[in-house]
């Protein structure tokens, strides 16, 4: 007996997650902005990045700004159109748009991205047309691009699958021989992102195991927006992801998710280090979802207004706005004509949307294998028999 | 080339060596399978011959094996994944219904995933729980996969190669109590033995009662039918070889041929491949049937401790009990 209480002892020494401030990222966290825009003088943690912010030119923050913008007119035209009963459901990336641009930028075209569901921003950086991401959650399809057009992989529904798949499509980069040669136009990398739910998936572990193992060119990047539907940070970890990265042999970052400098900058460090051969880096965006899990949820069950008040007072937007107007790169006139393109935007999004073609019935038996195979056949041909005998009796 | 004799675990080899030295894109992976060549020795010497980067020992986790495959194979490779036993599929449960399954119809078409998984199944062999089952209706249940058993080492040869060149993902179920049956291999590629991966094949001709199996109990079939000749009875025996789909042209013609048939597996009877077939034959050969159609498998039980697989494994006593049963319809 003694001996088990010796185990409960030690483990009270350990901070309960519960206990820790969930809008605090504390000092490791890499941040370049505050709150409201002002640019902070160099620490420790983000030194080993301020080369790369301070490459960047006023025209670099004026683009992200407006990708900023234009991602969140698109989220919230996404989530319109679910309340209107256009969509089946959509699941909402407000608050979260400056992890998925600062992220989605970082990358150059060859090199590959593994997003889960809520990774519009990403798939906007890739250059995924916004009408294409709505036919997953209207029902008309379970993918919606071709991965290999824009190296951005379908979403993933089943939590943290993807990962594994990113690793093994690293560990064929390897094989490929476009790692580590130096050659900047064709070395490459893959990026494989989850959330903070997640992390908690065998798949995940398994994932940094085996990028490890490889030392294969992948960033694992985890947007911990504090919350798995109900589930709080604490109900899914006792070390914050970040520092599990150490276990697996490789380095694991947090940065300030709603900072898009920060997260851009730490981003192409470690896209950078696996290009050239370095191996992964696990990096934790420490973001907040603001909205709802998905239009189905109703998060005043769990979670009080008091915390999501303070995190909209760090709005990943209006920090970039402050910034840019701070330091005289972007005007009145600037903000005004990404507004006026991002209801441009919101339009292009609802017609696409509203006239997006019904599929044809019979495109359920399509695909489904590369060679042909009877059962499919059989049943498709019985099928349209069928259907066929419905529309002789209309004909009538 | 001429005939050669080998074992089935040699013929695997030897298919495996054959596919590696065709395209360059083909990978084995799993747990053990370079140095060692396996567990069972399947991938013995290759990865001294085709490197470590194509003969890949993997952490030990069955979910990451198959999800990095299936990563592999949309970047352009053909993993043929080992599973070291059976019982140890589960883990990766989850990537081969969820993605390995479902991605190319996801993606309507635009990614392909050729991946093989090899699977040593059944019992017989004495060994501890989880190294001795029969779960390959699990997969044959899932649209988008393909389920193969060979029975042979002339059909362990050809049916893996076959199973590699498939765009489609291929469940290989291996029969690990025959793997060290010897019989001829003919390596011509021409040579007019050769069927198609999804073709059944009438093993044993007979005229009174058909017994369709697959794996490890074809052979059990055999002897079952060498026994029932000394009696004076006539059956045939069918090696399904395909699972999913299943030859049901071949089904029809020999059970419409005898009117009696007998489905023998290793699985639980219960939803098992039995079943399926059962229902097709009841369906499509009703008017011809003389009997039933009858099932042998393992009890509706988990796979007993291996003191017991003797009698839970159908053997040649209940095969010919049933097939007593169905003649006396
Ligand atoms: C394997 C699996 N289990 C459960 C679910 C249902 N589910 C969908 S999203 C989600 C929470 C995910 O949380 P997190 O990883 O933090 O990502 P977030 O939704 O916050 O972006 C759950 C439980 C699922 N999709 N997949
Ligand atoms: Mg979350």
């Amino acid at each position: 007996m003694t001996e088990i209480r010796d185990v409960a002892v030690h483990h009270e020494t350990v901070v309960p997650q519960a206990q820790q401030d969930i809008t605090d990222g504390g000092p490791d966290m890499v941040q370049f902005v505050d709150g409201e825009g002002t640019r902070l003088e160099r620490t420790a943690a983000n030194t080993p990045y301020a080369e790369i912010v301070e490459a960047l030119t006023p025209e670099d923050g004026r683009s992200m700004y407006r990708d900023l913008v234009l991602v969140r007119r698109l989220d919230a035209e996404g989530h319109a159109l679910q309340r209107q009963g256009e969509l089946g459901l959509w699941p909402s990336l407000l608050g979260q748009e400056a992890a998925q641009v600062g992220a989605g930028r970082a990358m150059r075209a060859q090199d590959f991205a593994f997003p889960g569901y809520r990774e519009h921003g990403v798939a906007w950086c890739r250059g995924i047309e916004p009408e294409q991401l709505l036919a997953l959650f209207r029902g008309v399809d379970n993918g919606g691009w071709s991965p290999s057009e824009l190296n951005y992989h379908l979403y993933t529904i089943v939590i943290g699958n993807q990962m594994l798949h990113a690793t093994g499509y690293a560990m064929g980069m390897q094989r490929d021989g476009v790692v580590g040669t130096g050659d900047e136009d064709r070395d490459a990398a893959v990026m494989a992102f989850t959330g903070d739910g997640g992390t908690a998936q065998g798949d995940f572990n398994e994932s940094l195991v085996f990028a490890g193992v490889a030392n294969a060119p992948l960033v694992i990047f985890v947007q911990n927006n504090q919350w798995a539907i109900s589930e709080p940070n604490y109900k899914q970890f006792r070390v914050p992801p970040y520092q599990r990265a150490q276990g697996f042999g490789f380095p694991g970052i947090r940065v300030d998710g709603n900072d898009v400098l920060a997260v851009y900058a730490v981003t192409k460090a470690a896209l950078d280090n696996a290009r050239a051969g370095q191996g992964p880096t696990l990096i934790e965006a420490f973001t907040y979802r603001l909205g709802a899990h998905t239009t189905s949820d109703d998060p005043t069950k769990y979670r009080s207004a008091a915390e999501v008040d303070i995190w909209r007072e760090k709005d990943p937007i209006k920090r970039m706005r402050g910034f840019l107007s701070q330091k005289g790169y972007a005007d009145d006139a600037f903000y005004e004509s990404v507004d006026r393109e991002a209801d441009e935007l919101a339009v292009r999004v609802r017609t696409a949307c509203q006239n997006m073609p019904e599929p044809s019935q019979e495109r359920m038996f399509d695909e489904i294998y590369v060679d042909p195979h009877p059962v499919v056949e059989r049943e498709k041909a019985q099928f349209m028999e069928y259907q066929a005998g419905f529309e002789t009796q209309e004909a009538r | 080339m001429a005939a050669q004799k080998m074992t089935l675990a040699k013929g695997i080899n030897a298919g495996l060596r054959a596919a590696m030295e065709a395209d360059p894109k083909v990978l084995l992976m799993g747990e053990d399978v370079g140095k060692l060549g396996g567990v069972f020795r399947i991938t013995e010497g290759l990865q001294k011959d085709f490197g470590e980067d194509r003969v890949v020992d993997t952490p030990l986790a069955e979910s990451g094996i198959v999800g990095t495959a299936i990563g592999l194979a949309m970047r352009g490779y053909r993993p043929v994944v080992e599973i070291q036993f059976d019982g140890f599929i589960y883990p990766a449960f989850d990537q081969i219904v969820s993605q390995l399954a479902k991605m190319h119809a996801r993606s309507r078409g635009a990614l392909r995933l050729p991946i093989v998984i090899r699977v040593p199944f059944g019992g017989g062999i004495g060994a501890v729980e989880h190294h001795s089952e029969s779960n390959e209706a699990y997969f044959a249940h899932t649209a988008g996969l393909r389920v193969v058993a060979c029975s042979d080492p002339a059909d362990a040869y050809w049916m893996i190669q076959q199973a590699i060149s498939s765009d489609d993902p291929v469940m290989f179920y291996e029969p690990k109590r025959r793997y060290h049956e010897r019989a001829e291999v003919d390596l011509d590629p021409q040579a007019g033995s050769i069927l198609g991966l999804h073709d059944a094949r009438v093993v044993h001709e007979g005229t009174q009662v058909t017994l369709l199996a697959y794996g490890p109990t074809v052979k059990t079939c055999l002897q079952a039918a060498d026994a029932a000749a000394q009696e004076g009875i006539s059956l045939q025996v069918v090696d399904l070889r395909s699972l999913s789909p299943l030859d049901t042209e071949t089904i029809d013609r020999v059970v419409q041929g005898t009117g009696r048939a007998i489905v023998v597996h290793e699985a639980s009877t219960f939803l098992g491949m039995g079943s399926e077939i059962a229902a097709h034959i009841q369906q499509e050969c009703f008017h011809h049937l003389e009997a039933p159609v009858l099932r042998v498998g393992g009890y509706n039980i988990p796979y007993p401790p291996s003191r017991f697989e003797e009698e839970f494994l159908p053997g040649l006593d209940r095969i010919l009990d049933a097939v007593d049963r169905s003649l006396a319809y």
